[in-house]
């Protein structure tokens, strides 16, 4: 479905993403895992088109997406629920799921993606007119899915879902976000926190530095010998 | 003094302080959402309201219609502002922003010389005088205030109510965020734009009740605007709409208890001053 | 650069022979457009003291109005010399700048909204001036008092033309020499850390409030110098064109066009707009009253979007990318 190949990118005379190739296929679930400043963040944003590669080519569902600006990307079915967030403070709890849905086709089935959300995440509906600002860690992340699939999206990027929470809100989120998996969306999740998404899904690969340095079914990395020190503590 | 006086101006202040806010809201919607400072914003109320004049004067039509060309001519000019002189330097630094606009200051002013002279120029309407316990009321003062505040209540549903304007109030918490829902951001840049425009024109055509129009009239309320939406915390709405009428009521007491441009002074001391109490704007919270 | 040196002496040299260079009946006009030349660029050159370090004023002329205004009314009224005028003078807008400086700096008053108080500042010294048209003259301005047969150096009037040129030529060499000296000096390290990031700044020891406030007032007190030469050159002095947002904006205006980190840019800019201005001027002439100037605000929106690092720094960015992409290190 969504196709990296040698995505070359990065910020004024930084490069943050050398040559990176991936794939996610239709229903996976997909991490990319790495320590801080590997460019994981970049690659999302290079993917929702906030940046632009500057070589290299992402196709989705057929189409070249590189360069093209963020607001037609999401047309094509891609959401991304940026990192930390980036709620609308001043909006309330439905404002802010009003403006995911903001795609004419996506403004279409407005009430039936409320629904879901809803359904999904049952706290929200309760906070409806509470503003987004005053919400807490764990509700303001199930707002920002939630406002993600207000899109009706294909496949969803997760950045660092987990940032900022605590402990417990963090269990609570990956298990939500395995409940949207489970409805059937696709999903490339970026993620520190490498343990908890590794239990969540089907592959991941490894960035560091700004690039690729290993993929595999999600339980064999678990098992490799470094990542589990490097990453898993053990 | 004789207290009649200090009432008088006190509602005097009032009902210039509902235009006041058509203009403030304006610019600070403008601000809110697009980073920039229109230096030359009451400039094109100023084109407005000769619009107003021209088609009112010299073409006879009723004021109300010449009032509705004014709206058009303030959405449409809002609109060619923004794609002409605006998108082009939106990343600029913002001391060149602070120069675009301020070029088309010039412009417009000098533009206005070349073509309508500095005559000042009325509109001559026949309106009653309200007399309520000794207060002289003028309609010429009372209609643009009900208008006024009608129309900052219909601003405040459009923001609130409608889909474009909820992501307006979006845009202007988060960028980013709101392209990342796939609002072209050009597009609300002009929606954004004409708003403002639009409100340009409305302030045009009540402003042209009470007062003549020439070419540096955006002098008599341009710095005066932005005191204003400073005042209130730049791309505050709610801030904006007070402080137009804390500093009216200034500037109405302040001129008849001295005179009128020291009623302007002291208003614009007590911004100054303000702005080292509350530095982010009257609403601003306590760092 | 000794070939550099060669260049500003000989350059000087002309500058300094060209009053007496034969011209015929066009030298009265040279001069006085040489004249606001000087002038106005060393307001400039005042003005980017404290832009270039991002300091952005849109009110500079509070300074240039108080300084002209003091001197003029000063000597109308008590017969007080020039030169103890501009004392005065001085001492007046650097009390604005401090009284304006130390709540600004101390309450991280920034950007858009610096901006627009030093505007509101403009606009307040003019609208007093104009508040008090009764020893003012209010919009119609005043004339200064002529001093008749004690014309000379100490009432600062002269009849020739050509002592005023030689007095703003020197005036704008010190102008020239002072900015010379900020750019060599501590300060002007401190004040770039603070345009970069004050509390990064602020967290390494240098005194943020301090720099801010020294480099306004230097900046406030030349431009109130400048104020003080153009009233005694121009004998006539009016709110609107030395305070309020006009003069500010065209101050302004110059720098950015010349190039604002730039030794020569603010005598780039203004030779460059005076020039347009007064050529718009020749070709309009009365016959259009407004269309030059129309013209000018127009060219000025263009120049400023399609060069908005101004001359030196478009010429610079050229320069640039004809010797190559540079080869920098990673941010």
């Amino acid at each position: 479905m969504l196709e990296l190949s040698g995505v070359t990118a990065g910020y004024g005379h930084f490069t943050a993403l050398w040559d990176v190739s991936l794939r996610v296929a239709e229903g996976e679930a997909v991490a990319v895992v790495g320590p801080n400043g590997a460019g994981k963040t970049t690659l999302l944003r290079v993917i929702s088109g906030l940046i632009a590669p500057r070589s290299g080519g992402i196709v989705f569902e057929g189409a070249e997406l590189a360069g093209h600006a963020a607001h037609d990307i999401v047309a094509h079915g891609i959401a991304h629920v940026p990192e930390g967030r980036r709620l609308f403070p001043g909006l309330t709890v439905v404002e802010n799921l009003k403006m995911g849905a903001f795609r004419p086709s996506a403004r279409a089935r407005y009430r039936e993606s409320l629904e879901r959300v809803y359904t999904l995440f049952p706290v929200l509906a309760e906070r409806q007119k509470q503003r987004a600002g005053s919400l807490s860690g764990g509700e303001q992340q199930m707002l920002a899915i939630g406002r993600a699939l207000m899109s009706q999206p294909k496949i969803i990027l997760l950045d660092e879902p987990s940032l900022g929470l605590a402990p417990v809100m963090v269990l609570r989120v990956f298990d939500l976000i395995r409940r949207v998996r489970e409805e059937g969306y696709t999903i490339l999740v970026v993620e520190q926190n490498v343990r908890q998404v590794l239990k969540l899904v089907d592959r991941a690969y490894l960035l560091e530095v700004g690039r690729i340095k290993m993929e595999g079914r999600a339980a064999e990395l678990a098992e490799q010998d470094f990542v589990r020190k490097a990453y898993l503590g053990v | 003094m004789d207290p009649i006086f200090l009432v008088e101006a006190a509602i005097n202040g009032i009902l210039l302080g509902g235009v006041l806010a058509l203009l403030a809201l304006g610019l600070n919607l403008i601000f809110g959402v697009l980073d920039i400072v229109w230096v030359a914003y009451v400039d094109l109320v100023m084109v407005c309201m000769y619009a107003v004049y021209f088609f009112n004067v010299a073409f006879g039509w009723p004021i109300w219609a010449a009032g509705l060309v004014s709206l058009a001519a303030g959405a449409l000019l809002g609109v060619a502002v923004h794609l002409l002189i605006i998108s082009p330097i939106l990343t600029s630094a913002p001391i060149n922003q602070f120069l675009a606009t301020g070029g088309l200051l010039f412009f417009l002013q000098s533009a206005a010389t070349f073509l309508w002279t500095t005559d000042h120029r009325t509109v001559r309407l026949n309106l009653p005088s309200y007399e309520i316990a000794g207060i002289f009321l003028p309609a010429t003062r009372i209609i643009p205030f009900a208008i006024s505040i009608l129309a900052v209540i219909a601003l405040y549903l459009f923001l609130t109510r409608t889909y474009i304007g909820t992501a307006i109030r979006a845009v202007s918490q988060d960028r980013d965020a709101m392209s990342l829902m796939g609002a072209s951001p050009q597009r609300i840049y002009i929606v954004t734009s004409a708003v403002g425009g639009l409100m340009a024109g409305l302030a045009g055509a009540l402003l042209i009740f009470q007062y003549s129009v020439h070419p540096f009239f955006g002098g008599q309320f341009g710095p005066l605007t932005f005191m204003i939406c400073v005042l209130g915390g730049l791309g505050n709405m709610v801030g904006a709409f007070i402080a137009s009428f804390i500093m009216s009521e200034i500037i109405a007491i302040g001129g008849v208890v001295i005179s009128t441009e020291m009623g302007y002074v002291i208003a614009f001391v007590i911004f100054i001053v303000m702005m080292f109490v509350r530095p982010g704007g009257i609403l601003a919270k306590r760092e | 650069m000794s070939r550099g040196r060669l260049l500003r002496g000989a350059l000087l040299a002309v500058l300094l022979v060209a009053p007496f260079v034969p011209m015929g009946g066009v030298r009265q006009y040279v001069l006085h457009v040489a004249i606001q030349i000087f002038i106005w660029s060393f307001i400039g050159q005042a003005w980017s003291l404290m832009g270039r370090f991002g300091l952005v004023s849109l009110g500079h002329g509070a300074f240039l109005g108080v300084g002209a205004y003091t001197t003029t009314l000063l000597w109308n009224f008590y017969s007080l010399t020039p030169w103890i005028g501009a004392l005065l003078a001085v001492a007046a807008a650097v009390a604005i700048a401090v009284v304006l400086g130390i709540p600004c700096f101390r309450f991280r008053v920034v950007g858009h909204y610096f901006a627009l108080v030093t505007l509101a500042v403009g606009e307040v010294i003019r609208l007093l001036i104009i508040a008090e048209r009764d020893w003012t003259g209010g919009s119609l301005g005043a004339s200064l008092k002529t001093a008749g047969t004690a014309s000379g150096l100490w009432t600062l009037q002269f009849a020739d033309k050509r002592v005023f040129y030689y007095a703003s030529l020197g005036m704008f060499l010190a102008g020239l020499w002072v900015w010379d000296r900020v750019d060599r000096s501590m300060a002007r390290s401190a004040l770039q850390a603070i345009g970069e990031d004050e509390t990064a700044a602020a967290s390494v020891g240098i005194h943020v409030t301090r720099f801010k406030l020294g480099i306004t007032v230097v900046s406030a007190a030349l431009t109130a110098l400048g104020g003080v030469l153009y009233a005694q050159y121009i004998s006539y002095v009016n709110p609107d064109t030395l305070s309020g947002i006009g003069v500010s904006l065209k101050i302004v205006f110059a720098v950015v066009l010349g190039g604002m980190y730039s030794l020569m840019g603010p005598l780039v800019g203004t030779a460059l707009t005076t020039a347009l201005s007064e050529g718009l001027r020749i070709a309009f002439g009365l016959k259009f009253l407004g269309m030059a100037d129309t013209i000018y605000g127009l060219l000025l929106i263009i120049f400023i979007i399609f060069l908005p690092s101004g001359i030196y720094g478009s010429i610079r960015n050229a320069i640039r990318r004809r010797s190559g992409a540079s080869k920098t290190a990673p941010a």
